[in-house]
């Protein structure tokens, strides 16, 4: 188990990291979630070793850590550029680690075959990374840190110089070998939708903080504030700044219910925030609200659309299913359910409905 | 604005080229429209980048002609060309300014000072950039940086195309949608002719009218994002376009039906009279669970938040399925297939149908 | 820096700090002992306080052989930085003509100095040395032991053509490093052969060449060896550097105690320099 507990890292004046407590379980699948310079790297870095914090404490199963170098820890990490050995064949990078451990020959070979077999080297075990291609040179620097038998493997963007097709056939992959080395992987990304496919937990960053912490789907559906709700979205979170009033929020032209559980929050101002799959150019039910709103630009995928459009002063975007070909310009009706409105109060925090028994 | 005609291209990076393993581009006929938008999709050394600099004047084909509005244009260098390339990393001149980054090609074709300061502030006011006018290019993020390495082809009027090489690859994914949607803009407003190369389908089928698939030097299909959804004239389409991409099965033919092991799938349609290897092709879009139909073993369900991804094996074979974000899967589940997303391909390549 | 921390490392350093203190640190307290003392032989040592400075700062002699080092160093730079800048773009990038001219550009590095001094002092003689002859037999009047404007050109283009492949080198690394798509952009930007060298390659060399640059003018100004070799400080003192002047003033004369004051602001003169270059650097690198 990793903890972290407290973190705090400042450089020069800036915090990279700012308390941040986190735990980690053995087995566990963890993907640090934000954008560039939320403090992914920073984080992981002080859970390898790297750095030491500025305050604060880690803990790996029970023994304090905090300020022990990572020589004397048993990390392994795979980053974003392929990292391997250009002068020793694949079998020997894989070999590596063991070799650096004093492994003996049988255990050596054993281990190289196992975490090859894991990642489909098996064909290549005698060529040199170089000559291969840039998914393979990938899966051999996973398979060397696999083969480390590492408590803790730490996965820094690892796809994202791969073509989308091999990233996508690697992601499959990589939960189940995950699931088999009892490690504690932690995977860092930019990209929400990479989050959702690989499943696990989810931090989200933002500003060097983790705003939220749970099961992936969890975080995704049901986030604790709006910089968790913004992080977690792809396409962009869709929102609007409204005046509730009663039992609703009030609009030009309409007003949007209060979802229900959510009739008694005060009255005030408050961020409405939705998922661009929510947004539909087809009424879902009998409860949804139409809007009207203007086409800016529509982008087709072949199976969904992505349509742009502007409600009052305010951009969305519409991911409709099938193709739609508005012009822009074009006023156009949009649908959403209540149901899938996310409510946030001033200060960002998200409003929870209240339970079903009291509603 | 030109007209592109691409006229047997070919393309091979030793010299002596003999066998067809020899040539990163192995032949191209393709016209591409005055204004029109294009994507160049497919896998790493496909030959799309290389198809991209021939264009551009980067690199000399060994074999072919290219002509811009019917002119020939082959023997001509990059600058006699006149077109615009963005590049995968942003490219700026960091001792220069905002202003004098997309300052600099006018300048280096002698365009007088005062028209370079109209199109400059107006390219500025376009990218959102006019703040930063002042500031030393080195000291920005690099989504600013591509958008000045943007700016620098936008800033010429005259350019006859402006071709971008993965351009999105560095930029954070919130701002990809933002350039994206001004990249389509532009084009609408300004009608140029844009060829864009990338291996990421969604970045293609949403920025091109007609997009242009490559698979080991040659061109497997052009189209329009729905046509190469709804009719992969190739398996490898069906694959590399569509996350997860189509299934495809091996079929024995018999008549208007088709077995899959001891599975038997109704046609919408007579196949026409087809040999060799056939296989089935249906997109998980198109894969129905419910109670009847085909009898599968879920392996996993995948909840991607705005649908779920089933995965089952039917007849000992992997296939995907989507299912809807309220919808739940049936305890015996089974598949059926719309018939409206069944494809048959002879040999990788798609049987016509006249559907 | 807060990286994580290991005090064993220390104990690897101490062989180097002790090393330097050997080589560097006690020789130059030898010299600052010296320079503040008047000794008359045997041993025998009396305070002098700051009075060889002073004399020293206000000798001529010292004076012109400064002048004479700092002109030199100037000039070299001003001829092996454009001249190895010229070079290093035109080397061929790839190919067989890499390793020959890397071989051709390292030779005249590998050759000690006083062996080029040696090669020049023969090659320039009038009486057996092919330059020298060549030079009489078409009419110009060359000869390095007599006249002094000779003597200064042979000892300026024996240093360019010992360490002009030293510029050559750092700028054809620096230039190598440059990403390909910097180039494409120039071209499809239209960019002139002089604008490419102005806004692509020269800001990317910058770091490199400010290395070159505090490389020769550290060495050019301590130059001692080859100009000992062919001029021997002649014709008169016209080619006395600094470090000759010092050498004859030590061992020749052995005044120690001017000397040693003439050694310390020479080194303050170099650690000033050099601090210059330094600055000038990271802050070159900080605006990133």
């Amino acid at each position: 188990m990793l903890e972290l507990r407290n973190v705090t890292k400042t450089v020069a004046g800036a915090d990279h990291i700012r308390d941040v407590s986190l735990t980690l379980e053995h087995g566990s699948l963890n993907v640090l979630l934000g954008p560039t310079l939320s403090g992914k790297t920073s984080l992981m870095r002080l859970m390898a070793g790297l750095d030491a914090p500025t305050s604060g404490s880690i803990w790996f199963d029970g023994r304090d850590v905090t300020g022990v170098p990572v020589q004397k820890r048993n990390v392994a990490m795979v980053y974003q550029q392929f990292i391997n050995y250009p002068a020793m064949t694949v079998y020997e990078n894989i070999a590596s680690p063991l070799r650096v451990a004093g492994a003996d020959a049988a255990r050596t070979d054993r281990e190289v075959k196992r975490a090859a077999e894991l990642l489909r080297l098996i064909p290549y075990l005698d060529r040199m990374p170089l000559s291969l291609s840039g998914g393979q040179q990938q899966r051999t620097a996973l398979a060397r840190a696999i083969s480390k038998n590492a408590g803790l493997v730490l996965l820094d963007e690892p796809l994202a110089n791969l073509d989308y097709k091999l990233r996508e056939e690697l992601r499959a992959e990589l939960p189940k070998i995950f699931a088999e080395t009892g490690a504690i992987f932690v995977y860092a990304t930019t990209e929400p939708q990479e989050a959702l496919l690989l499943g696990g937990n989810t931090a989200t960053l933002s500003e060097g903080r983790v705003t939220q912490f749970g099961p992936t789907i969890e975080v995704f559906r049901r986030p604790k504030d709006l910089v968790t709700a913004r992080t977690f979205a792809d396409p962009p979170l869709n929102t609007v700044i409204l005046r509730k009033q009663g039992d609703s929020f009030q609009l030009d032209g309409g007003a949007l219910p209060v979802p229900a559980g959510m009739k008694a929050i005060p009255e005030g101002t408050y961020a409405i925030g939705f998922q661009p799959h929510h947004l539909r150019a087809t009424r879902p039910n009998a409860d949804a609200i139409v809007l009207p709103a203007k086409v800016l630009v529509t982008e087709i995928t072949g199976s969904e659309s992505f349509v742009h459009v502007q409600f009052a002063d305010v951009r969305w975007v519409m991911l409709a299913s099938g193709i739609h070909s508005y012009q822009p310009e074009e006023m156009i009706e949009v649908f959403i359910d209540p149901r899938h409105l996310m409510v946030f109060d001033h200060e960002g925090r998200a409003v929870q409905p209240a339970p079903k028994a009291a509603a | 604005m030109a007209r592109i005609d691409l006229d047997h291209i070919r393309h091979a990076y030793g010299p002596n080229p003999k066998a067809p393993s020899d040539f990163a581009l192995k032949q191209v006929n393709h016209s591409f429209k005055d204004g029109g938008a294009y994507a160049l999709l497919g896998p790493s050394g496909c030959g799309k980048t290389t198809l991209l600099n021939i264009i551009s004047g980067l690199l000399h084909p060994s074999h072919g002609r290219l002509l811009f509005d019917g002119h020939d244009v082959t023997d001509l260098s990059t600058q006699e060309r006149n077109i615009a390339q963005v590049f995968q990393f942003p490219v700026v001149y960091d001792t220069m300014t905002v202003y004098d980054n997309l300052a600099f090609p006018l300048r280096n074709r002698g365009v007088p000072e005062a028209e370079v300061d109209g199109r400059v502030r107006e390219t500025l006011a376009m990218l959102g950039l006019s703040e930063r006018a002042g500031s030393r290019a080195r000291r920005l993020t690099a989504d600013d940086k591509q958008k000045i390495s943007l700016g620098r082809g936008l800033v010429r009027s005259d350019v006859n195309a402006i071709l971008f090489d993965e351009p999105l690859t560095v930029i954070d994914p919130h701002l990809k949608w933002v350039l994206r949607s001004q990249l389509k803009q532009l084009h609408r407003r300004f009608g140029y002719t844009m060829i864009y190369v990338t291996h990421d389908q969604t970045e293609a089928l949403t920025f091109a009218e007609t997009v242009v698939v490559m698979y080991d030097g040659e061109i497997v299909q052009i189209g329009t994002p729905d046509e190469l959804f709804e009719r992969p004239s190739h398996t490898f389409v069906g694959y590399f376009i569509g996350s997860p991409g189509m299934n495809v099965m091996p079929v024995e033919l018999e008549g208007a039906r088709a077995r899959l092991g001891s599975q038997i799938i109704e046609l919408p349609f007579p196949p026409a009279n087809a040999s060799g290897r056939i296989e089935l092709g249906i997109r998980p879009e198109y894969v129905r669970i419910g109670r009847s139909g085909l009898p599968v073993r879920v392996t996993k369900v995948e909840d991607v938040g705005r649908h779920k991804i089933v995965r089952a094996s039917l007849e000992g074979r992997e296939i995907a399925a989507i299912l809807g974000e309220d919808e739940t899967l049936p305890a015996d589940a089974r598949v059926s297939f719309d018939p409206v997303g069944i494809n048959l391909y002879q040999d990788s390549w798609r049987i016509e149908t006249g559907v | 820096m807060d990286k994580t921390w290991n005090n064993k490392a220390w104990f690897m350093v101490l062989p180097v700090l002790l090393l330097v203190a050997f080589s560097a640190v006690i020789p130059l307290m030898t010299v600052v002992n010296y320079s503040v003392q008047d000794t008359f032989g045997n041993n025998q040592f009396f305070w002098a306080g700051t009075e060889w400075f002073e004399e020293m700062l206000h000798s001529d002699r010292f004076w012109q052989a400064m002048a004479r080092s700092l002109i030199f160093s100037f000039v070299i730079l001003a001829i092996e930085i454009p001249l190895g800048i010229v070079i290093a773009l035109n080397m061929p990038r790839s190919g067989w003509g890499v390793p020959v001219c890397l071989v051709l550009m390292a030779l005249p590095l590998l050759i000690p100095w006083n062996v080029v001094g040696t090669i020049w002092q023969v090659f320039g003689r009038v009486d057996i040395g092919l330059l020298g002859y060549v030079m009489n037999a078409l009419g110009v009047d060359y000869n390095y032991v007599n006249d002094p404007l000779d003597a200064w050109v042979t000892v300026i283009v024996m240093d360019v053509w010992h360490w002009t492949s030293l510029v050559v080198l750092l700028c054809y690394a620096g230039l190598v490093s440059i990403p390909d798509a910097y180039y494409q952009a120039a071209k499809i930007d239209g960019a002139s052969r002089w604008s490419i060298f102005r806004h692509i390659q020269l800001p990317k060399i910058r770091r490199v060449l400010l290395i070159a640059v505090l490389l020769r003018f550290m060495d050019s100004f301590m130059i001692y060896t080859e100009p000992f070799v062919v001029t021997g400080g002649g014709p008169g003192n016209s080619t006395t550097f600094l470090s000759i002047d010092l050498v004859k003033m030590a061992v020749g004369q052995f005044d120690l105690g001017p000397a040693a004051a003439m050694s310390i602001i020479y080194f303050l003169i170099i650690l000033l320099f050099s601090w210059v270059f330094y600055t000038v650097m990271t802050n070159s690198g900080s605006e990133r």
